[in-house]
C-alpha cells in the first residue's frame, strides 16, 4: 500500500501531455474570416479563385453523382458533400508528378489530377475500363480494402526516395481506417526509411456507423504518427487554407528528404456511407448534422472570396453549369463503352503470354460470345 | 412456424444462441446499433446488451485475434467478417492461429469460434466483396466451412456452428440473403455439419453443388426433366469437411454426375468433389465427372459479373454432354 504513494513514475502523464499538443490548427473560421494570419498561405487571388470552383465543382458532382445512382446509371457510390475542403485543398498542395493512393471516396482528387470523369464513371459502375489509367497519370484506382494504400504508398515513397525523383506520394483514409494493422504499418516504414509521404486521415466522424470514440480511445488520430515517430498534425478539415497551408508545409518537407507526416482533418460526411443500402439516421441524429453545416467548407470559403470580391452568385452559377454539363458529357461517354466480355477479363488477367488454362478458356469463351 | 428469408433465419439463429448460452458474444463492424450492413445482427443488441452485442474497431486481424483470445477464456465467440473479401486481412488469425488451436495444444484447446461472412456474386457489390474464396479455407485442416442455401438450412446450420468445439466459417450467399421465404421453426433445432442434403431427388445424373448455385442448378435440374431426364441435385451445404457417403450414394444410384460451384475453376470445392468421386465410385460411371465454374479470372467487377457467373443454362449444357456420352 505504501509503495503506492511513493511511485515515481506515471505513463498517464505523458499520455495526457501528447493529447493536449493536439490542438486544431485553424486558418479561417466559420465565418470566412482570417483567425492565423501568420499562417495565411498567401494564394494569389486566381489560386483561390481556382480551389473555390474545384469544391463547388465537386459539390456539384457529389449532389449528381447521387441522383444517377437513384436513377440506376451510376454503380458504387460514396458521398463527399462536407469533406470537400480536406479533399481538394490537400490535392491543391501537389505537383503533377506527385502520387496518389487514394481511398474509395476520394475520386475528387483523382479528377483533379487529370482522371477524366467518365472513367471515374466507369470506375462506380464496375466497367474495367475505369481502371485503364491514362499514361503518366500518377495514381491507383480507388481501393476497397481499407488501410492497403498506406503500406502501398510507403512503397512508392521508398521508390520515389531511391530513385531520387523529387515527388511525393500522398494517401487518404478515413478515421476508420486507422484502426487497421496496415495503417500503423505504412505510417511506420515511411518513418523509418524517412521516405517522401503524406498520410492522410479524413476524420468524418463515422466509420460506416461506428464513432470515432468507438473506434479508439486516443484523443485524436493525428497522434497515432508519434508513435512511429513522424511529424503529426490535426487540421480543421473544413477550412481550405488551413488544410492547403500544412499539406503544402508537409510536401515541403518531404521533398527536401524530412521524411512523412500525418495530417488528420477534422471533417463530415453529410451523406450516407456509400449509397448501398446505408442510413445514417440509424447512427446519428439531425442535431449533429446541423451543427456541422454550420461549418461547411464551401459557405466558409464563399465568405472570405466575397470578402475579397474574388466570388459572386454569377461565378458559381457558371461552376455549377460548367460541371452539370461536363457531368452529362461524361455520363454519355462512359454509355458507350462497350459491353464487358469474359474474354476481355481473360486477356488482363495476366502480363505477357497466357498460362494454358487461361487460353483454354479464352477459346472457349471466345466461340460462346462469338454466338 | 414463420415463414424467414435466409437472413432472417440467420438472425434467429444467433437470437436462440444468445438466449441458450451467456458464453456466446456477437461482434464486429457495424453489428451493434446498425445491426450490420445487411441487417444480420438487427435487434440483437438492443435485446441482449452492449456486453454481448458489440461493435468492434474497424480491423479484421483485430476482431480474429479478439475471438481466438476469446475462446481461450471460455466465451463463444460469433464474429461478423462484414464481406469475405477481407478474409485477406484475418488469415493469420483464421488458418494461421485458430485452426491449429487443438493440434498445437494436443487436444487439451479448442476455438470454439464461428466466423460469419456474406460472400458471393451477383449483387454488384465493389471489388473484393462478391470472391469466393471458399477454397482458401476449406484447403486448411482443422477449420469447418459451412455455406447454406436455405433459409431452414441457415438456422440449423448456424446454431451447429455455434456449438460446434471447432473454429466454423459460416458463409453467407448475399443473394440467397433475401431472395425467397421458406417456414423455419421458432424453437432451436440443428443440422449436423458435414451432412449433405438431397435438394431434389433423381435417377440419372446427380449434380453436386453448394450456395447459390443449388438454385441453379434446381432451374437446371428443372429444364432437363422437360428433356425426359431425372436429376438428383446435392446442396453439400458443409464444404469442408465433404460429405462422402451422400456424394458416392448418389453417384451408384445415377452413375453420372456435374460438379457446379460459383468459384474459378483453380479456386473452389468441385476438384475436391471430383477427386472424392475417382477414389471412390470410379466404376459406377458411364461418363466423365465434369464442372461448371466461373472461368480462371479475378472476380469481375460489378458490371461485368453477369457475363461471368455460372448459370443454369451453363449447367444444362455440361449436363447434357455428361448425360449424352
Ligand atoms: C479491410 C476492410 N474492412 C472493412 C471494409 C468495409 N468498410 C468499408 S468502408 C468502412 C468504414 C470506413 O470508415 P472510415 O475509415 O472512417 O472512412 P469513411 O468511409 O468514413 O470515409 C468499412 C468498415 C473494407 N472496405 N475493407
Amino acid at each position: 500500500m505504501a509503495a503506492e504513494k511513493n511511485k515515481q513514475f506515471d505513463p498517464t502523464s505523458v499520455l495526457h501531455e501528447i493529447e493536449e499538443k493536439f490542438e486544431m490548427f485553424q486558418i479561417l473560421n466559420e465565418d470566412g474570416k482570417i483567425v492565423n494570419k501568420e499562417s495565411d498561405p498567401n494564394l494569389s487571388d486566381e489560386q483561390l479563385t481556382e480551389l473555390m470552383e474545384r469544391m463547388v465543382y465537386t459539390r456539384i458532382l457529389d449532389q449528381r453523382s447521387i441522383a444517377l445512382n437513384r436513377q440506376g446509371r451510376l454503380g458504387f457510390y460514396a458521398p463527399t458533400a462536407g469533406q470537400e475542403a480536406s479533399q481538394l485543398a490537400s490535392h491543391y498542395a501537389l505537383e503533377k508528378d506527385d502520387f496518389i493512393l487514394p481511398g474509395y471516396r476520394d475520386v475528387p482528387q483523382l479528377i483533379f489530377h487529370g482522371l477524366p470523369l467518365h472513367m471515374a464513371f466507369l470506375w462506380s459502375r464496375g466497367h474495367f475500363l475505369g481502371s485503364e489509367i491514362p499514361e503518366g497519370l500518377n495514381i491507383f484506382p480507388p481501393q476497397i480494402i481499407i488501410g492497403a494504400q498506406y503500406v502501398q504508398a510507403a512503397g512508392v515513397a521508398l521508390g520515389f526516395q531511391k530513385r531520387g525523383t523529387k515527388s511525393v506520394v500522398m494517401t487518404y483514409t478515413g478515421d476508420g481506417g486507422t484502426s487497421q494493422g496496415d495503417f500503423y504499418e505504412g505510417l511506420n516504414f515511411a518513418g523509418a526509411f524517412r521516405s517522401p509521404a503524406i498520410f492522410v486521415v479524413q476524420n468524418n466522424q463515422f466509420a460506416i456507423s461506428t464513432p470515432r470514440e468507438v473506434q479508439t480511445a486516443a484523443k485524436t488520430l493525428a497522434q497515432k504518427g508519434i508513435a512511429a515517430g513522424i511529424p503529426s498534425i490535426l487540421v480543421d478539415g473544413m477550412d481550405p487554407l488551413a488544410v492547403y497551408a500544412v499539406t503544402k508545409d508537409a510536401r515541403e518537407r518531404a521533398v527536401k528528404g524530412d521524411g512523412p507526416t500525418l495530417i488528420e482533418t477534422m471533417c463530415y460526411r453529410y451523406g450516407p456511407h456509400t449509397m448501398a443500402g446505408d442510413d445514417p439516421t440509424r447512427y446519428r441524429t439531425s442535431d449533429i448534422d446541423s451543427e456541422w453545416e454550420k461549418r461547411d467548407p464551401i459557405v466558409r470559403f464563399r465568405l472570405y472570396l466575397e470578402s475579397k470580391n474574388l466570388w459572386n452568385e454569377e461565378k458559381e452559377n457558371e461552376v455549377i453549369e460548367r460541371a452539370k454539363q461536363e457531368i452529362k458529357d461524361a455520363i454519355k461517354q462512359a454509355d458507350q463503352a462497350p459491353k464487358q466480355k469474359v474474354t476481355d477479363f481473360l486477356k488482363i488477367m495476366y502480363t505477357g503470354d497466357m498460362p494454358y488454362n487461361v487460353q483454354e478458356q479464352f477459346d472457349i469463351y471466345t466461340e460462346k460470345e462469338s454466338k | 412456424m414463420a415463414q424467414l428469408t435466409m437472413i432472417q433465419a440467420i438472425t434467429d439463429a444467433m437470437r436462440t444462441e444468445l438466449k441458450n448460452d451467456e458464453n456466446v458474444l456477437v461482434f464486429g463492424e457495424d453489428v451493434g446499433k446498425n445491426g450490420g450492413v445487411f441487417r444480420a445482427t438487427e435487434g440483437l443488441q438492443k435485446e441482449f446488451g452492449e456486453e454481448r452485442v458489440f461493435d468492434t474497431p474497424l480491423a479484421e486481424s483485430g476482431i480474429g485475434g479478439l475471438a481466438i483470445g476469446l475462446a481461450l477464456t471460455g466465451y463463444r465467440p460469433v464474429m461478423e467478417l462484414q464481406f469475405f473479401g477481407f478474409l485477406f486481412e484475418v488469415m493469420d488469425s483464421v488458418n494461421g492461429q485458430a485452426a491449429r488451436m487443438s493440434f498445437r495444444s494436443a487436444g487439451k484447446l479448442n476455438a470454439p469460434i464461428t466466423i460469419r461472412s456474406p460472400f458471393g456474386g451477383g449483387v454488384a457489390t465493389p471489388e473484393m466483396h462478391a470472391d469466393s474464396l471458399e477454397g482458401l479455407v476449406a484447403a486448411q485442416p482443422g477449420l469447418k466451412v459451412v455455406i447454406p442455401s436455405t433459409p431452414y438450412d441457415a438456422k440449423g446450420l448456424l446454431i451447429s456452428a455455434i456449438k460446434d468445439e471447432n473454429p466454423v466459417i459460416f458463409l453467407e450467399h448475399m443473394k440467397l440473403y433475401r431472395s425467397f421465404r421458406q417456414e423455419v421453426p421458432e424453437e432451436e433445432y440443428t443440422i449436423p455439419l458435414g451432412k449433405a442434403d438431397v435438394k431434389r431427388e433423381g435417377t440419372d445424373l446427380s449434380i453436386i453443388t453448394y450456395g447459390a448455385m443449388v438454385q441453379e442448378s434446381l432451374k437446371a435440374a428443372e429444364a432437363l426433366e422437360k428433356d425426359g431426364h431425372s436429376v438428383e441435385v446435392i446442396d453439400l451445404r458443409t464444404i469442408q469437411p465433404l460429405d462422402v457417403e451422400t456424394i458416392i450414394a448418389s453417384v451408384e444410384k445415377t452413375n453420372r454426375a456435374i460438379v457446379v460451384q460459383e468459384a474459378q475453376r483453380q479456386a473452389g470445392i468441385a476438384a475436391n468433389v471430383v477427386s472424392e468421386i475417382m477414389e471412390r465410385a470410379v466404376l459406377s460411371l458411364e461418363a466423365p465427372v465434369l464442372r461448371v465454374t466461373a472461368p480462371d479470372t479475378i472476380y469481375p467487377f460489378a458490371q461485368g459479373e453477369n457475363t461471368w457467373l455460372p448459370k443454369a443454362d451453363d449447367i444444362v449444357a455440361t449436363a447434357k454432354k455428361v448425360l449424352e456420352f
